[in-house]
């Protein structure tokens, strides 16, 4: 059967979105087709108990690329703000919080020298962010083969690092193959402050302060704020409500939306991709099939281990993608008191991160496959921002928890309720009232992340951000570039350049390069 | 210190108590980490011995897997680069496997022993690249290079001697042909196979009858002038015959440390064992490029004036380099002096004249001749006799 599609995507993610909206503004007609029942992929809003609903994946909104946003027109496609410019606090359970904006620290802890001290860092690495930025809104250079647009955003890239200054460039180039608990030791006294910004090096990964790559990982973060996004932003009805902005305008651009149509199959005929098969049956041709999903789900799943080359499917099998981290969700009777917050300050990041050693032994569980005995956390209260999530009076608790292990001895059922109640038990540390306010909690492990959103091994970027699977390695080598062995299908999700995040980046540089390449993709 | 051979570190084959009682020379050289004859008494009455009667030839430490289960042929489809569904049970082919890249891993036959069972035999070992291709089928992959017992018997007597030996129809067995007998109570595998270019076969059976085996064979075949060979004069045969002979002459892929050591099948002449029609298969997008950029080089056989074999040497067109030597041999019975020849593109089609850059030396002196050479289009030794079916008799 023939379609008169010019494209198929695989997946309504967030960047499957934006790259299928890009592609039908060039003229190319695009159908999306999406597993699940809403659009959004990790961006999601579901209702874990009866009224109660949350951000059921990803929950605060500080990466987007704000171009991303306008060519999308998501404001007039529905997004609200339920807040922004939240900042970050790092709790304390004697109530000596700490709370970070921009380049603002402030709590009874913070030295004078140590707020200087930030004020500099801030600035030093904002210089990094930003050569980050060039490098992540084009498409990685080829690792071996380079042509002129390659070696330009090479020249560009080498060129930024020179415009730094030779000191800059020379630190950055020390501390980018490090790691951020000698940085932080380096440059900071505050314990406080050293386990938040540590936090913030790794959340969604499996490392720990010490493990190199976490210096990569907080400029990575940074991205959203050198992108002119300051502090933190809910959107108001949960992420599923950017997901639904994003696929109205993917539609008002053309786009046709498959919901529920989960792929069986990418269809290949020798090395070219000519379609999908739905697991329903129906079968799709498209001269264009560009995924969404992760580049295991694509390449393993989707299209098979046995119709690629075997270098191709050794690359492939060495992703690596395990999560280490949990979602936990909490419906709550009334407002939980944290103890020395005041009112507003409920509603801003609240972060269980007391101190790099906190954060690095609840790291060492998960090397052994273990969760930890005493997480950290990413709390958020929506509630006290959108009244739309919860039944009145009642509210919200979501919390990104590291670390939870992929595949713990005995299987996740055997330690689910022990761990939840661990959690709870972390966050009652901190808000000594909050197990009487309990009315349903729900724990997602990266099992059910991974079978939720339809991600292999249920990683925050579709594949850890390690300095050897990012860039011209993202994935892996031999498929960067958003193109793949096959000719005709290409990867926008996470799993590509630049990473994940609500970004938007994987998929409007995806959607530039098949513009690009034209008849030739 | 006394060593037993169990300390040692050099394995032998189950045959080594005959090996070693026939070995003269006492001259041994290593295969693949196994203790093996150069020569057992004369190099040329081997030689010999191989093109007028029977040579017999240990070559248990060939590499060898059982590949199995139901997806078997679409494994080694995916591996190799030949069509596989073309090699019937019973039957042996020889292909090449490549990387992605397209370059040569090694060569070596596929013996089809039965729907979803066959056994690979491999220069090189292979076990690792052999599990990680087994990514998305269902198959077996097992290294049975220490199981399985084998033997050579080549040269135009071999198939009397067999005969005589009671392995009755063997004469009906065509070119690359396989057939089992019943041997003592164990299955004695024979194929229609070998490296020598002549009528001649392969013996396959399991180690605890490995001596019962060479005993039987070597009392049949005395009227037939039946005498082992070892490496060296095997290595004039494959010669002659026109064999590659994997990290001679070419790199396996996987071993090449330097970008641009390697050789596609198309480089080594092997380019008849593509099947580029193949959906899948290692190497078939690089190829396909190379098939439409070109090849960086051909492989040439190239008859060299004189008698002095061009070992290692240059190959030269018009005073200017354009390729070099990776094996050479007097071949004593098509009495040529043959050269394999690595030469740059465009240079080595069939018939171009070029000159051989040859140093040798005599009592330390070294002297270097350059002697005009052509390249020909086929292997010089190629006799009838090697496919006729039956073989004649004696
Ligand atoms: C626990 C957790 C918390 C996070 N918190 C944040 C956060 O607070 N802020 C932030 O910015 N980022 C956060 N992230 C990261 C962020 O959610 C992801 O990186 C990002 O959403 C990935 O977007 P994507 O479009 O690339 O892929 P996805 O959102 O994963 O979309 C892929 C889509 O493809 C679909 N799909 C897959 N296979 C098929 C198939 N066979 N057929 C049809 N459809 C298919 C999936 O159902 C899915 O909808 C978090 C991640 C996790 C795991």
């Amino acid at each position: 059967m023939t379609d008169n599609y010019d494209a198929v995507m695989v997946g309504a993610g967030h960047n499957g979105l934006i790259c299928a909206t890009y592609l039908a503004k060039a003229g190319k007609k695009v159908l999306v087709l999406e597993a699940n029942a809403t659009p959004g992929g990790c961006a999601a809003t579901r209702e874990f108990a009866p009224g109660y609903s949350v951000s059921s994946c990803a929950q605060w909104l500080n990466q987007l690329h704000p171009a991303i946003s306008r060519d999308l027109a998501l404001e007039q496609h529905g997004l609200q703000w339920a807040a922004q410019n939240l900042p970050s606090i790092s709790l304390d359970e004697q109530g000596k919080h700490l709370s970070l904006l921009g380049n603002k620290v402030e709590g009874a802890n913070v030295s004078a020298e140590d707020r200087a001290a930030f004020v500099a860092f801030h600035a030093k690495t904002e210089k990094y962010a930003r050569l980050l930025v060039k490098a992540f809104e084009a498409r990685a250079p080829k690792l071996v083969e380079s042509n002129l647009t390659d070696r330009l955003t090479l020249i560009k890239l080498g060129l930024g690092l020179k415009m730094m200054g030779r000191d800059d460039m020379s630190d950055l180039m020390r501390i980018i193959l490090i790691n951020m608990y000698d940085v932080m030791e380096e440059s900071f006294d505050s314990a406080q402050l050293k386990g938040l910004l540590s936090l913030d090096s790794l959340l969604g990964s499996r490392m720990g302060p010490r493990t190199p790559n976490t210096v990569f990982g907080y400029l990575y973060r940074r991205v959203g704020e050198t992108l002119g996004n300051n502090g933190q932003a809910l959107v108001k009805g949960g992420m599923g409500a950017l997901g639904e902005a994003m696929a109205a305008s993917a539609r008002a651009a053309g786009v046709e939306i498959r919901l529920q149509s989960p792929v069986a199959s990418i269809d290949v005929e020798a090395d070219r991709a000519v379609g999908v098969t739905l697991a329903g049956g129906e079968q799709i041709t498209a001269p264009l099939v560009v995924s969404n999903a992760d580049p295991v789900t694509t390449f393993q799943h989707l299209v098979g281990f046995a119709r690629m080359e075997t270098g191709m499917a050794r690359r492939v099998s060495h992703i690596r993608c395990k999560s280490g981290t949990a979602k936990l969700h909490l419906a709550l009777s009334g407002l939980p008191q944290f103890t020395g917050l005041d009112d507003a300050q409920h509603g801003a990041r609240l972060l269980v991160a007391p101190d790099m050693n906190y954060i690095e032994r609840a790291y060492n569980a998960v090397k052994y496959d273990e969760y930890s005995s005493a997480p950290a956390l990413d709390i958020s209260i929506p509630t006290l921002h959108d009244a739309t999530l919860a039944p009145a009076g009642g509210h919200v608790l979501s919390a990104i928890v590291q670390f939870a292990p992929y595949a713990p001895e005995g299987g996740w059922e055997a330690h689910r309720e022990t761990f939840m109640q661990l959690v709870i038990e972390r966050i009652a540390a901190f808000a000594p009232g909050i197990r009487e306010q309990i009315i349903s909690s729900q724990l997602l492990t990266p099992a059910d992340l991974e079978s939720d959103y339809r991600m292999s091994g249920g990683h925050w970027h579709h594949g850890e951000l390690s300095l050897d699977q990012i860039m011209m390695m993202r994935p892996f080598p031999g498929a960067t570039q958003y193109g793949t062995a096959f000719d005709g299908l290409y990867l926008c999700g996470a799993g590509a350049h630049p990473g994940g995040g609500v970004m938007g980046l994987a998929g409007r540089n995806a959607a530039r390069e098949i513009i690009k390449r034209g008849a030739a993709a | 210190m006394s060593a037993k051979s169990d300390d040692t570190m050099m394995l032998t084959t189950p045959f080594h108590s005959r090996v070693k009682e026939a070995c003269g020379l006492n001259c041994w050289g290593n295969w693949m980490g196994y203790t093996t004859p150069n020569a057992y008494e004369d190099v040329e009455l081997e030689y010999f011995a191989v093109r007028s009667t029977t040579g017999v030839f240990d070559l248990t430490p060939m590499n060898k897997y059982r590949v199995s289960g139901p997806d078997a042929e679409a494994y080694l489809n995916r591996l190799v680069t030949r069509d596989v569904s073309k090699i019937r049970v019973g039957r042996v082919g020889y292909t090449v496997w490549c990387d992605d890249a397209g370059q040569v891993m090694d060569d070596g036959t596929i013996f089809h022993l039965a729907e979803n069972d066959y056994r690979i035999c491999a220069y090189a070992r292979a076990i690792d690249w052999f599990n990680w291709a087994a990514l998305g089928f269902d198959v077996s992959i097992e290294d049975e290079t220490a199981e399985v017992a084998a033997l050579a018997v080549q040269g135009p007597t071999s198939c009397a001697t067999l005969l005589a030996m009671g392995l009755e129809g063997l004469d009906q067995l065509k070119p690359f042909g396989l057939t089992e007998f019943e041997f003592e109570g164990e299955t004695l595998m024979v194929s229609r196979t070998g490296f020598t270019g002549d009528l001649g076969y392969e013996l396959w059976i399991a180690p605890h009858k490995a001596e019962a085996l060479w005993d039987r064979l070597f009392e049949a075949g005395r009227p037939f002038i039946i005498r082992p060979f070892g490496t060296d004069a095997l290595e004039m045969a494959r010669i002659e015959a026109g064999f590659l002979q994997a990290g001679v002459d070419f790199m396996p892929a996987e071993e090449a440390v330097r970008n641009g050591r390697s050789r596609s099948p198309f480089e080594l002449g092997l380019g008849w064992l593509v099947d580029l029609d193949k959906p899948v298969f290692n190497g078939r997008r690089a190829l396909l490029r190379e098939q439409a950029e070109g090849s960086r080089y051909r492989f040439a056989i190239l008859d060299v004036d004189g008698n002095k074999p061009a070992q290692h040497s240059f190959i030269l067109k018009g005073g200017k380099q354009v390729g070099t030597v990776t094996s050479a041999a007097w071949c004593p019975t098509a009495k040529t002096n043959v050269a394999f020849a690595q030469i740059e593109m465009p240079h080595g089609a069939v018939g171009e004249e070029l000159v051989a850059e040859i140093y040798y030396q005599r009592e330390l002196h070294w002297t270097r001749v350059l002697a005009p050479c052509k390249v020909i289009e086929s292997p010089v030794f190629n006799p009838g006799r090697r496919r006729a079916t039956p073989p004649a008799g004696f």
